[in-house]
């Protein structure tokens, strides 16, 4: 065999570079010089990201195992750049006492999961597949826990592994019954073979159940609350974006490639699961108190948006999807960075801390209700475009009945980041949260997540980049 | 660029030098400079525009600009403008102008009350003059979303249950809106958002079915459609006093602007259809509206209910569908936008001198605080229709044109709707004779001052206005009445 294709795998290869760079480092330095390894993740991770940054033309490794699509070079520049964003956001809450002697270990699981995801989306046969769903997953499981001496990041870790595993096991049960009825497993092959018939829908079944999950659709959202409340909160950030943005990508170009025969059958799934996600989520997100609670309700109503582009299954779709994701990116981003912000300074993330956050830190409520503003979709932020190029995608294809419900419900979803929005600027506060300094790192993460959402939407050359490469 | 860009850019530049304000005082000059080119500049572009219509240019658009944005989508920042557009554009600046004169001393945060004030301001300028589905969409969501923090921060009373009220309500609307683009954009062959481009196109009749209640109710909601109205009254009273004028003087024109831009030109034949059950309930609107001022005690709920009622005309003489309503609408929506402005400022004058809204706790004003009692009864005669002012202009060519037409149910409606005129009547001269006239009510009343220079400069202009409107009326509803005839051609084309 010619190892020399594996050259090819450019992605893979310098993501790996970078983490054998950070993990030497780490093993060899002191820890008084360890604070070093903080830029240098980032400095290393952005280079890899303007690098591979560029689109090539499409190929295969391994007979079909590994397949690349330009639109990939996209995927992996948005899932490099939260990584970047969430590593600026992360740097004053690993220098903790607590924390200080891993945080050579975060970079490094960290980035082991982007590599997992990497794998997951460029995979072209279910087993590489797998095995990149499950590198992306136990790592992740590690960072949950990554506050081991606090309590309820210990039990978040305990809940996200044993229920990620439990999903990745319906999947695999799902694989091994797609092989069963087809005997092979490359996606390429699979087109023609799964053609309908009771067990083959068992089999997608299954096997979606697990992304699902990944993604946190109602009903498979439980552990969400639950995690995204007691992971670190860089780590939220890292999970609601990173990790949910790959797998909605990935469910696309599974659903449409390898079960693209079965089209009407995972339409009508979804059309239900898009409605309920949408809709309780948003109700429950109304009664929250914890504002990590809530942006893990929020993130899974977003999901059930993101699912309007992969149900209408059109290159429309991906690429509404993919801007979908950037958008939601950024302004997620943006928002956690100011919770990640006020937290270290202050351990405080109730909604009602919130009260009277303007008169005290005008700059980081007039950010987070831009960023709020953009998850609602309200011009001229860039979640405005990205909600209405989502919405054109389900209506093109028809589903004008779902594009109106999902519409009422961006009601209720404005309602309640508007909650937030009259606590920071309406409410005043006995005892408001003190004058916060951040530090620099978190204030360019900032920085770049507001100009995203100012000019990712105005600009419509970030649209029409990911359009031009869009596939079904 | 675009001369008609200019409009939206003069706002944002505004609101770029408000940012690097240090004081009350520059933030006022800058403000007022802002506002202030804003009306010369509509000055000139109504010079403008009627010097290209005398030349003889019958295009139906002018100035006509297109920029690609979009491209997988077609969207286009396509601007333009005709004659009922350079009314609306008039009236926005006349109302811009008069309201920083009427927050010259808001607080708190003067700084932040004037950044929104001027974003929305552009979302209402970028409204008036585009001509692509998804621009307008997008500067209607522009002017909408300010709202919330006016009120909710500048506000009085319950404000922050009436700004979450106007803002979920008028986002409501605005949700039917997107579906109803995502409809005319695919159903008129999904190559073009621009309006112009669609009207030469046929939206077949069965999507029309659906696609016309949308954009209308979307639009209604807006133009406070009878069960959608119940954000304004909330939403006026608590609302500061400039934000009052700006939202009823012309945030609720975007409603009766779009209804008959988008909803009646892309959709004559749905038009014909369903215009009775529109009808009905602009009726209701305009007759429940006068009959709910009648009763109020609140200065501002009495204005509040009296918008609605004389916007509900607006709607009412659009759905008549003939040119004759048609032109009244518009000159409606100048003059209900002029007088609401005027009321909202006086309300809020006299309100900054009493602390109560309440009319029975006044009395006598007229004689402590001539000029802004005067002002008072100019402002309510214009709204109960005295010829010489634009009231009358306005509700005489819309029941001129209603009663051209000659269904039944019309002709009840119209007989309904011109009993409004003596409701109105009755509920103004009520508040007048309330509160200006009779005896002083509160002692400590007797040492209010009068207007201020910028109370007076905000209301003369107003004033000057409205007697315009009324006494030389014409050049203005021939612009206008040119600009309707292609609509109305259509909607003829379509019966």
């Amino acid at each position: 065999m010619n190892y020399s294709v594996f050259l090819q795998l450019h992605d893979e290869l310098s993501l790996l570079v970078v983490m054998v760079i950070l993990l030497t480092f780490d093993i060899s330095v002191s820890i008084r010089r360890g604070r070093y390894i903080q830029p240098l993740a980032i400095v290393l991770l952005t280079i890899h990201t303007l690098l591979n940054a560029f689109p090539r033309d499409a190929f295969e490794v391994a007979g079909g195992m590994y397949q690349y699509f330009p639109m990939h070079t996209y995927v992996k520049t948005i899932l490099n750049i939260g990584t970047i964003i969430v590593f600026l956001q992360a740097n004053k809450w690993l220098n903790n006492k607590d924390s200080m002697i891993r945080r050579g270990e975060f970079y490094f699981i960290t980035l082991s999961t982007l590599f997992g995801l990497y794998i997951m989306l460029s995979a072209g046969h279910f087993l590489l597949f797998f095995i990149g769903i499950e590198m992306a997953s136990i790592p992740m499981a590690t960072l949950v826990a990554f506050n081991k001496y606090q309590h309820k990041s210990a039990e978040a870790g305990a809940k996200f592994i044993l229920s990620t595993v439990f999903a990745s096991g319906i999947s695999l049960y799902g694989i091994s019954m797609i092989y069963g009825t087809t005997g092979t497993l490359y996606f390429d092959d699979l087109l023609p073979l799964i053609v309908g018939g009771p067990m083959q829908i068992m089999s997608f079944v299954f096997f979606a159940v697990g992304l699902f999950f990944k993604i946190s659709l109602v009903p498979f959202h439980l552990w969400t609350p639950d995690v995204y409340e007691g992971a670190p909160t860089p780590v939220t950030a890292y999970l609601s974006v990173v990790s949910k943005g790959a797998a909605a990508f990935v469910l696309f170009t599974l659903f449409t490639r390898v079960f693209g025969n079965l089209i009407d059958e995972w339409q009508s799934i979804l059309y239900g699961l898009i409605i309920i996600s949408i809709t309780l989520a948003n109700v429950f997100a109304i009664r929250q108190q914890n504002i990590k609670r809530f942006m893990a309700f929020s993130s899974i109503s977003q999901a059930g948006y993101l699912m309007l582009g992969v149900i209408s299954a059109s290159t429309t779709g991906m690429s509404s999807l993919v801007y979908y994701v950037l958008v939601y990116l950024f302004s997620n981003l943006a928002i956690f960075g100011v919770i990640t912000i006020i937290e270290n300074n202050t351990g405080k993330v109730a909604i009602k801390d919130y009260n009277g956050l303007y008169q005290t830190n005008p700059k980081l409520s007039a950010i987070m209700m831009f960023a709020l503003f953009s998850l609602a979709g309200i011009p001229p932020f860039a979640g405005f475009f990205s909600k209405f190029f989502i919405f054109a995608a389900a209506a093109e294809q028809g589903f004008y009945v779902l594009v109106f419900i999902a519409l009422l419900n961006t009601i209720i979803s404005l309602y309640y980041y508007l909650l937030i929005v009259k606590a920071m600027f309406l409410r005043k506060s006995d005892e408001p949260i003190e004058r916060i300094t951040s530090d620099i790192p978190a204030r360019i993460s900032l920085v770049i997540c507001l100009l995203a959402i100012v000019f990712a939407g105005l600009l419509s050359a970030v649209y029409q980049q990911i359009a031009a490469y869009s596939f079904i | 660029m675009n001369f008609l860009s200019i409009f939206v850019i003069i706002p944002l530049l505004t609101l770029f030098a408000l940012y690097f304000a240090r004081n009350r005082k520059q933030i006022n000059l800058i403000a007022a400079t802002g506002a202030t080119l804003l009306l010369i500049l509509s000055g000139v572009l109504t010079y403008l525009y009627l010097n290209e219509r005398a030349m003889g240019n019958d295009s139906l658009m002018l100035f006509r600009a297109d920029m690609l944005w979009y491209a997988p989508f077609n969207i286009y920042y396509s601007v333009g403008v005709d004659g009922v557009s350079v009314a609306m554009l008039i009236l926005t600046s006349i109302i811009m102008f008069t309201g920083v004169f009427a927050s010259w001393r808001i607080d708190p945060l003067p700084k932040e009350f004037f950044l929104w004030f001027f974003l929305l301001s552009s979302g209402v300028y970028g409204f008036f003059i585009t001509i692509d589905l998804f621009s307008m969409f997008m500067f209607y969501e522009i002017a909408l979303i300010p709202m919330y923090l006016l009120i909710g921060i500048w506000g009085t009373g319950r404000k922050e249950y009436s700004a979450m009220k106007l803002t979920l309500m008028l986002m409501g609307g605005s949700a039917l809106l997107l579906l109803s683009i995502l409809g005319i954009y695919y159903f008129s062959g999904g190559d073009t958002m621009n309006l112009l481009e669609i009207a030469q196109r046929h939206i077949p009749i069965e999507a029309q079915r659906y696609l016309f209640p949308l954009t209308f109710m979307g639009f209604g909601v807006l133009g406070a459609l009878f069960p959608f109205h119940t954000w304004s009254p909330d939403g006026h009273a608590s609302a500061p006093t400039a934000v009052s004028m700006l939202h009823a003087g012309v945030l609720m024109k975007l409603g009766g602007y779009g209804a008959f831009r988008v909803a009646i030109y892309l959709m004559p034949e749905a038009a014909h259809e369903q215009a009775w059950i529109f009808l009905i309930l602009t009726g209701i609107s305009v007759i429940y509206g006068a009959f709910s001022a009648v009763v109020q005690t609140d200065l501002k709920y009495i204005n509040a209910y009296s918008s609605v009622s004389h916007c509900g005309l607006v709607l009412f003489a659009i759905l008549m569908l003939n040119e004759t309503a048609m032109t009244g609408a518009v000159m409606q929506m100048l003059s209900h936008g002029l007088m609401t402005a005027l009321f909202f400022a006086l309300i809020g004058m006299i309100y900054g001198r009493t602390h109560t809204r309440l009319i029975t706790e006044m009395g006598g004003l007229m004689k402590i605080i001539p000029f802004l009692g005067v002002s008072y009864v100019i402002a309510g005669l214009a709204s109960l229709g005295l010829p010489g002012l634009s009231g009358f202009v306005a509700e005489m060519t819309i029941f001129v044109g209603a009663f051209q037409e000659s269904g039944t149910l019309q002709r009840i409606l119209t007989i309904v709707a011109v009993t409004s005129i003596v409701i109105t009547a009755v509920y103004i001269l009520r508040v007048v004779g309330k509160i200006l006239f009779g005896k002083v009510q509160n002692p400590q009343h007797e040492t209010l001052s009068d207007a201020t220079w910028w109370e007076r400069t905000s209301v003369v202009t107003l004033i000057i206005a409205i007697v315009a409107l009324g006494s030389l009326p014409l050049w203005i509803s021939d612009m206008i009445q040119n600009s309707i005839m292609p609509i109305v051609g259509k909607l003829m084309a379509a019966l």
